[in-house]
């Protein structure tokens, strides 16, 4: 896990001057150990006061937040992109006393953004959730982390016990918990059901988290970046936020690299910048590039033709036929068979169908059936034909988004690698096809689940 | 008031009988589950979406009001 800058030659801000440049969720860090809370507040300065002072100071403090984090443009940054402020302002609306879930999960296995940033600074996600807490008037916030949180888990509970020494959050508690799942676990509504101690699966909705979340109380659940942005947008205001970024996508984003790079990680970007300059900053690449994976497994495929002109956004990579998603890059190198890699994912996402809607559970499993028909050569006219069906049936049923993400990110790869896909239909398996895959898929977690079909584990 | 049929995937077991008293608005996948046109019910297709709605042995079939449709 390396995190770094693209432009990291900026100098170092002074005490508590809000960073005019990158890096700014990761300024202040060093190597792979977490800032303190001491240096967190060298780092950033203390966060504004949200709450107290009588109702009425509070109630404006509240709503000054609200405003501000609209002005910004903040959006998710968990893959959904929805704008924070609207989330904000309808579990405010909502009856009943509020609780802020920061979702840490990650369970995008090409993404480590949100481990990284809760381990490196946790004390920058815990303000953006209490801050969030004290203008929803909530009383409590809730760190969520996933199956593989490494040591983010223990750098957010090393940071809550650090608060709490100094008596340092008001009247928010703070609490720790770990959630188990498989890919489908960081779906908000899956998420609070693997809190109230059920299974992480989706629930059917409306209701939404908003108005009917944890414990039947209104819920914001924000993804662990958007809340860190959060707090320093709380801090230097909306138009300091603006000074990074484009008018559709302002601020700074966290992405993950991984592929052929000399150094793949975390690096903090300016929103709007190109692909070619994370690469270089990755120390550029180590071998040829058959393409990228953006967005992660819920989003496209490029080919390797337009990755030069690819522009790191949310509006940027859909114009290239990219998808942002959750700030994930995954460079696909010339030794994979990118064929044969979506054959694979397409495997390993039916099998993290949580089994609950027909159309995921079945037309999964029957698209990775008509891939794999299509790649081995079988069947030569009529699996493309029938893929395009199973798209229309697939997407669109479910009570997540599952089963559209699977469709869009194979249906990327029908159009970014056209040929590959043309030529294993009219000639079979390539050389490259036996060849141990690049994707990482690992084996669903838990054992709930073994005995059922459709199940592979990665490479 | 305006409404439209929906299905909760999770409750939906493809019994089929939604298609049977639903014919306007619902056609059967390859599987058995119902696609679902969401679109406003007008007259007579009210009154057979409310039949298919208690018919459905998991009550997976809802009749929702037209401003229910908005998420955020």
């Amino acid at each position: 896990m390396s995190a770094s800058s693209p432009t990291a030659e900026l100098p170092v801000p002074t005490s508590a001057d809000p960073p005019a440049a990158l890096p700014r969720l990761l300024a202040g860090i060093h190597g792979e150990r977490p800032l303190t809370l001491s240096e967190h507040l060298d780092q950033h300065g203390e966060a504004p006061p949200a709450g107290g002072g009588g109702r009425s100071r509070s109630r404006a403090r509240a709503r000054e937040l609200i405003e501000e984090v609209e002005a910004s443009g903040l959006r998710g940054c968990g893959g959904g992109g929805f704008p924070t402020a609207v989330k904000l302002r309808s579990v405010a609306a909502a009856r009943g006393r509020a609780v802020v879930v920061v979702n840490a999960v990650e369970a995008e296995p090409p993404s480590t953004k949100d481990r990284t940033l809760l381990q490196l600074a946790p004390h920058l996600v815990l303000d953006g959730a209490i801050l969030a807490a004290e203008a929803l008037r909530a009383d409590e916030v809730v760190v969520a982390t996933g199956e593989h949180a490494g040591g983010s888990s223990a750098a957010a509970y090393a940071a809550i016990e650090e608060r709490a020494a100094v008596g340092g959050h008001g009247r928010v508690a703070l609490t720790l918990a770990a959630v188990k799942g498989g890919y489908v676990a960081g779906q908000e509504s899956a998420l609070i059901s693997g809190l109230e101690g059920r299974e992480a699966l989706p629930t059917f909705t409306p209701p939404l988290p908003f108005e009917r979340g944890l414990h039947k109380r209104p819920t914001l659940v924000n993804n662990a970046e958007t809340l860190a942005h959060l707090a320093l947008i709380a801090r230097h205001g909306a138009r300091w936020f603006r000074t990074l970024g484009t008018e559709a996508h302002p601020g700074s984003a966290l992405v993950t690299l991984s592929g052929p790079v000399v150094y793949p990680g975390v690096y903090e970007i300016e929103a709007g910048s190109s692909l070619s300059s994370l690469i270089d900053a990755a120390g550029g690449t180590t071998r040829g590039v058959r393409g990228a994976l953006t967005g992660g497994y819920a989003g496209s495929w490029v080919p390797a033709s337009a990755i030069t002109e690819l522009v790191l956004s949310r509006d940027g990579l859909p114009a290239a036929g990219g998808s942002f998603g959750a700030g994930i890059v995954l460079l696909l190198s010339d030794d994979a068979c990118p064929v044969a890699e979506t054959v694979r994912l397409s495997r390993w996402l039916a099998g993290q169908s949580a089994r609950q809607c027909g159309p995921c559970v079945h037309g999964l499993p029957a698209i990775a059936d008509a891939l794999a028909a299509l790649a081995s050569g079988e069947h030569r006219d009529g699996s493309e034909r029938r893929l395009r069906t199973l798209f229309g049936l697939a997407s669109g049923r479910g009570a997540c988004a599952h089963p559209d993400g699977a469709v869009r990110v194979i249906a990327s790869a029908l159009r970014a690698f056209t040929e590959d896909f043309e030529d294993h239909r009219l000639n079979g398996p390539c050389e490259r096809c036996s060849r141990a895959g690049e994707l990482p898929l690992p084996p669903r977690p838990g054992p709930s689940r073994e005995a059922r079909g459709a199940r592979r584990a990665g490479p | 008031m305006s409404h439209h049929v929906r299905v909760n995937p999770i409750t939906c077991e493809a019994h089929g009988i939604c298609a049977e008293l639903l014919p306007e608005r619902i056609t059967l996948d390859e599987w058995g589950y119902p696609i679902v046109d969401e679109a406003t019910l007008h007259g007579e297709e009210l009154d057979h979406a409310r039949r298919a709605a208690r018919a459905c042995p998991t009550l997976a079939l809802l009749l929702q009001r037209e401003r229910s449709k908005s998420r955020v």
